[in-house]
């Protein structure tokens, strides 16, 4: 592997996005607590939210700007080897910051409709999406753990964002003490890891696990890989470490859950392969059959328990589980072509869910929000826009050509079949025609049922760009998918180094 | 000619005229009034369009024609690759054919969401032309699959009372046939490198590997035919589908299943093809058999339709997998002329029920007092269906019986009969519904065949007689292709041989 300038702690400008963001995030802090008037009312409030949020939005785009400009040629690591940019960083960097702009520009409509407008809400994003980041770049251990933790703090926090609604609280709660627990799975994993190996650095650790040349590694290794792997399948919401999921999705504000349902998952997956791929690439042998049982139990149960939910919210975090599933039979492929697929999957992955909960968050019933799945019937009559939105999404969801998310399913299988995962493959295909159920279910009911009472018309001005250029992304992308499939061709060889 | 890229604009011209028409803004009556202007220009001029594919098509070479290639999918060597040989020229003419007619069909039954209704139609001519000529497999399974939606949305939106359950039925089952046939396409691309179809063609794979992936393609294709035992969902979507979605439906997609065998199926796996026949003409007889019985027992004219065109299908299996010259232009000849003719049917029972809104044979009888020039339509089409001579159900099923008989004549002799198990179920169909005594009162008021109706009938008459008349038309379009693939066939029928004679 390639690696410049490895060891100096003082370059950097592979870390300028990062540095740029805490500051920023820190920034906004100030920004608004002196713009907000202590005394004020909720209108007030929202004032300095509003304009929190426009900052922290241009923020991210920065980050954008300053991520693909610091994209170096080769593998740079630095901060003591405890960070690494590459083309699969940035890829994912991408992806992440997409997510968090994306899903902060729907938020604000739906945050002060609810009256619970602050400003902290973009601020915590930002810090979110800086952990996100560091994930992403992580190569050793502790540098991963820090990324981690600096991220679920603030997801904590955002799913108790709506603090009136006890739902809100008991989400928050939930996923703090469940996700704390995964967290001490992982770091007990991590010490195992280190005990037997005397190292957290990812490069040395591949070494060592190389080192073993195919023979069954220590007991304790394997232990601390199945902790590893089970306190990353928490944070990506895989079967059997999914219970959270449903509760915060639907007790978390809309928005919120929008940017858990891609973000946090979109990094933790590209934390899991960075993990699965480079340290513990010598032990594909240990780890493939618990991602292909992983990747299964997810597909049957993301498919089977979404069958009969009637809350949207509820609906989509099924949906999110099958879809993990998917991403994780690349993962098992454990190739080149596998990761390509995972990252051609989360890419399209994140604009048609982002499209979903664009919809979702028009939603609105005389100024209320609705999550029913009934409360969409007859919608392609009251609004034939929205509905067909919806729709491109649920079809893509399920994965039928020729809208984006057929492609997706296609990179996946292709690995599957190439690794000769076979199986695992048809079992894929299968809870991908359950699934097609009840995605089809929504449109059945925004297009064959007859409208009990209309939902508002109005949709907000950045939610409906939202879904106007996730909408036209999903739908033309057959056109012209070679952007996507090269850059992400190129970023899997980086991560591989070959 | 060549630098004009006619298969291109003839696949997405209709996709132009959807664009189009979801811009159309306005009172609902004039959007309405100009999506049906649109669909209808836009599909005329399509039909058109492919009128000149034929005239430039050159029937003595078996390659294929009006080739298009770019670049899609470079990392997998997936590439956008359209082109025509005989066997798929035909598909596209009756794609193009069908289209305006049901747009036409459609113009007065259809009232509500008019707009979305003509999108639907022209974004499926899309689907169904691309698929048709189509020459790489990723291609080819975006648009085989691509048609589901909008079927899923025509008989969902614009079906009868249980749309629901039938537009879920049609879609999940075609589903899972299709989903598997994608990961036996995979698997094909990994063994021969490629995804384009021509290369394909010559390329001979192992021959324990053809057993699997030519199950796989079997469910797929086996589904849309459909055969027996997987023809369950056919009955339910056409009843519930509005008359046009029965007629696409009936006319095109049903031939999906029957090409698909025809271009991967046989000459992709010869030999697994020679080993499983038997497997296909048992299932074709029983399809054949059964579904006429079940025809003769039905109180819906749609439903008898419906598995009428069952039974039919399963002629172009028997045809196909005799693996005769006669036999696969048969299977070809008659889902052309099962492509009309149940169309037709189906139109024709669309015709009394825009009037009477039912579909019962017993709400009929007699309709010839009030009809005449119905009468006369429905009995052209009845004949066709049936397989009288002179019209071009007959020489579909005389080359497939004359293909299988040189084959095995026990088939022949099942095969043989449908057809009068079909001269059963359709003269009784017609005698309830056309003759006797007009008594109900509800059809003492009816009228005959309005002009634009005759002008939905009339290409279809006109064909139906042209190619019973004089098939040679359409025989020597398809002759070519034919030809080679039988010799394929006939290629590996002799290695299999040589191989059997070494190991003893």
């Amino acid at each position: 592997m390639e690696t410049t300038s490895a060891g100096d702690i003082l370059i950097l400008g592979p870390v300028l996005p990062e540095i740029f963001l805490a500051l920023t995030g820190m920034a906004l802090l100030m920004v608004g607590v002196f713009t907000r008037d202590p005394e004020g009312d909720v209108a007030d409030q929202a004032m300095a939210a509003r304009l929190v949020n426009r900052l922290a939005v241009g923020a991210l785009l920065v980050a954008l700007v300053l991520v693909v400009a610091v994209s170096p040629e080769a593998r740079v690591t630095t901060l003591g080897d405890m960070f690494v940019l590459d083309g699969y960083a940035v890829f994912f960097k991408v992806l992440v910051l997409l997510a968090s702009m994306l899903s902060l520009l729907m938020s604000s409509q739906y945050l002060e409709l609810v009256r619970s407008a602050r400003f902290e809400y973009p601020t915590l994003v930002v810090f979110a999406t800086v952990g996100m980041l560091m994930m992403i770049s992580a190569n050793d251990f502790l540098a991963l753990y820090i990324g981690l933790e600096l991220q679920s703090l603030c997801l904590y926090v955002l799913a108790t964002f709506q603090r009136e609604d006890v739902r809100s609280s008991e989400a928050g709660l939930k996923y703090f003490i469940l996700s704390s627990l995964a967290s001490g799975i992982l770091l007990y994993g991590i010490s195992l890891i280190y005990g037997f190996t005397g190292t957290i650095n990812f490069d040395l650790l591949g070494q060592v696990f190389v080192g073993y040349g195919g023979e069954v590694p220590p007991l304790g290794v394997l232990t601390g890989l199945m902790f590893v792997l089970a306190g990353l399948a928490f944070k990506i919401s895989a079967v059997p470490f999914h219970m959270w999921t449903p509760d915060v999705y639907d007790g978390a504000p809309t928005p919120a859950t929008a940017f858990f349902s891609v973000g946090p998952k979109i990094a933790a997956v590209a934390l899991l392969m960075r993990v699965m791929m480079e340290p513990f690439v010598g032990l594909v042998d240990q780890w493939q059959q618990v991602i292909v049982l992983i990747s299964i139990a997810s597909m049957l149960v993301g498919a089977f328990a979404a069958i009969v939910q009637t809350n949207i919210k509820r609906l989509m975090a099924y949906s999110s589980i099958g879809h993990v599933g998917y991403a994780l039979m690349g993962l098992a492929a454990g190739s080149e072509a596998g990761v390509r697929g995972v990252m051609v999957y989360m890419a399209i992955y994140l604009f048609m869910n982002l499209g979903a909960f664009a919809c979702i968050l028009s939603m609105r019933r005389r100024d209320t929000m609705v999550v029913g799945i009934g409360d969409l019937a007859g919608l392609s009559k009251t609004q034939p826009a929205l509905a067909a939105a919806l729709a491109i999404f649920m079809f893509s969801l399920a994965g039928v050509p020729p809208v984006a998310g057929f492609f997706a399913k296609l990179y996946i299988f292709v690995a599957a079949v190439d690794a000769g995962l076979f199986v695992l493959a048809v079992i894929g295909v299968l809870s991908s025609v359950v699934a097609a159920y009840y995605y089809l279910r929504i449109v059945k009911i925004m297009y064959f049922d007859e409208a009990t009472q209309p939902l508002d018309r109005a949709v907000g001005r950045e939610v409906g760009w939202v879904m106007l250029g996730t909408g036209v992304l999903v739908l033309l992308f057959f056109l012209y998918p070679e952007p996507l499939l090269a850059n992400a061709a190129s970023a899997a060889t980086a991560l591989l180094g070959s | 000619m060549s630098d004009l890229p006619i298969l291109s604009l003839i696949t997405f011209l209709p996709l132009a005229g959807a664009a189009f028409i979801l811009m159309i803004r306005g009172e609902p009556q004039v959007v309405a009034r100009n999506a049906r202007w649109v669909a209808l220009w836009t599909s005329l001029t399509t039909f058109l369009l492919s009128l000149g594919l034929w005239a430039g098509f050159d029937s003595t070479t078996a390659e294929f024609q009006f080739r298009e290639q770019a670049e899609w999918m470079p990392e997998l060597g997936i590439a956008y690759h359209l082109g025509i040989d005989g066997i798929s020229l035909p598909f596209v003419l009756l794609s193009t054919l069908l289209t305006p007619i049901c747009v036409l069909a459609s113009w007065e039954s259809i009232q509500s969401r008019v707009k979305e209704y003509m999108v639907a139609f022209l974004v499926m001519e899309t689907m169904m032309v691309g698929m048709f000529s189509s020459l790489d497999l990723v291609l080819f399974f975006v648009f085989f699959e691509g048609v589901l939606i909008p079927m899923f949305l025509i008989i969902g939106i614009w079906g009868g009372p249980r749309r629901v359950y039938a537009a879920f039925k049609f879609f999940l089952y075609t589903l899972v046939g299709s989903l598997l046939m994608l990961l036996a396409m995979l698997a094909m691309f990994f063994t021969a490198g490629t995804t384009d179809i021509p290369t394909l063609l010559q390329f001979d794979f192992p021959r324990s590997m053809q057993v699997w992936l030519w199950f796989a393609f079997l469910v797929a294709f086996a589904v849309k035919l459909p055969m027996w035992p997987v023809h369950t969902w056919l009955p339910d979507a056409h009843v519930e589908a509005p008359t046009a979605g029965s007629v696409i439906l009936a006319g095109v997609l049903l031939k999906f299943g029957g090409y698909g065998f025809l271009r991967f199926s046989l000459p992709m796996f010869p030999e697994a093809s020679i080993e499983f026949a038997p497997l296909i003409f048992a299932l074709s007889v029983v399809a054949v058999i059964y579904a006429s019985l079940v025809a003769l027992a039905q109180e819906d004219m749609k439903k008898l339709i419906a598995y009428s065109s069952v039974a039919h299908m399963g002629f172009v299996t028997v045809g196909a997998f005799s693996m005769t010259v006669q036999g696969v232009q048969g299977a070809v000849f008659q889902m052309l002329s099962h492509g009309i003719v149940s169309a037709a049917l189906f139109l024709i029972v669309g015709v009394v029920y825009d009037r009477v809104h039912s579909r019962e044979i017993a709400m009929y009888g007699g309709l010839v007092h009030r009809m005449p020039v119905y009468a006369a339509v429905f009995m052209l089409f009845m004949l066709a269906s049936v397989g009288l001579p002179g019209t071009s159900g007959f020489v579909g099923e005389f080359l497939v019986l004359l293909g299988i008989f040189q084959v095995n004549s026990w088939v022949a002799a099942f095969t043989a009969t449908g057809i009068v198990l079909g001269a059963a179920y359709m003269l009784f169909l017609y005698r309830r519904v056309i003759f006797g005594v007009l008594s109900k009162d509800h059809l003492k008021k009816i009228s005959d065949l309005s002009p634009r109706e005759v002008l939905v009938f009339l290409p279809l008459v006109v064909l139906v007689l042209w190619m019973g008349v004089y098939p040679s038309t359409f025989l020597d379009m398809m002759d070519a292709s034919v030809t080679n693939l039988v010799d394929r066939l006939e290629l590996a029928r002799a290695g299999m041989a040589a191989i059997d004679v070494a190991g003893r």
